[in-house]
């Protein structure tokens, strides 16, 4: 596996930045020629992720995230989303579907069960203080031209 | 964006563009305070211009539920086009019946 193409954002922790990051990911994964539900799925995933470092990540305070996005020689995409916030004590409790420690936001604790569906393959790595990164891989089908 | 209409005691909110947690806060606040005043028999949620949601158009789907459930309405979710059909399949919404 090569990585054929590699691009790095980095931004401040504003929910107004939420759909710049997706719109960014999605130009990025554009020279795959994904399909329109290929692209939607990826933009969704970049989305929870990023809402996630901003709700909970910096807690609606101000921190940087970090975006790295490759394209590898057999199609995949692979994403991480970082941020140097409170990290998550419990990664498996907060992968749990429905589980939310923001229901007055009206959080649905879906964010990592839409990042595990809509992706091929989810991590995430977390330490209380130092911060979380999700790695997210979806390989884009070829098309026959 | 939304934009708010009442007709016939049923308040119809017509969602638009792109729906994330950035704008959901002020969507919220525009329903719930025009529902808090009009009691509306119905609520309904049109998502026919809806172009992009992440989990945080099921958070307003989900918090209107309760919304109308508290002020002893009901919600209906109206006109969610295909683009939309998996995420709000994936957050088991439908179980609340308020699917159309």
């Amino acid at each position: 596996m090569k990585i054929i193409n590699e691009m790095n954002l980095s931004f401040l922790s504003k929910s107004s930045n939420e759909g710049f990051a997706r719109s960014v990911v999605a130009s990025f994964v554009l020279n795959l020629d994904p399909t329109i539900n290929e692209l939607a799925d990826i933009k969704t995933a970049v989305s929870e992720a990023v809402t996630n470092c901003i709700v909970h990540g910096y807690k609606m305070e101000h921190g940087v995230i970090y975006i790295n996005g490759k394209i590898t020689d057999s199609n995949k995409v692979i994403i991480k989303i970082r941020d140097k916030g409170c990290g998550i004590e419990d990664v498996e409790k907060a992968m749990e579907p429905l589980f939310t420690t923001a229901p007055e936001e009206e959080r649905a604790g879906l964010g990592f069960a839409v990042m595990q569906s809509f992706m091929d393959n989810v991590k995430v790595s977390s330490k209380p203080l130092k911060g979380t990164t999700v790695t997210m891989e979806k390989t884009i089908i070829p098309r026959t031209k | 964006m939304v934009k708010t209409e009442y007709k016939n005691n049923t308040l119809t909110a017509y969602l638009s563009g792109e729906i994330d947690h950035n704008c959901a806060g002020s969507i919220r606040s525009q329903i719930d305070g025009q529902a808090e005043n009009l009691h509306p028999g119905t609520l309904l949620l049109d998502f026919s211009k809806v172009s992009f949601m992440d989990s945080s158009g099921i958070g307003l789907i989900m918090g209107r539920y309760r919304t109308m459930a508290l002020l002893g309405g009901n919600l209906k979710v109206v006109n969610v086009p295909e683009r939309l059909q998996r995420i709000i399949n994936l957050s088991g919404v439908g179980a609340l019946g308020v699917l159309k």
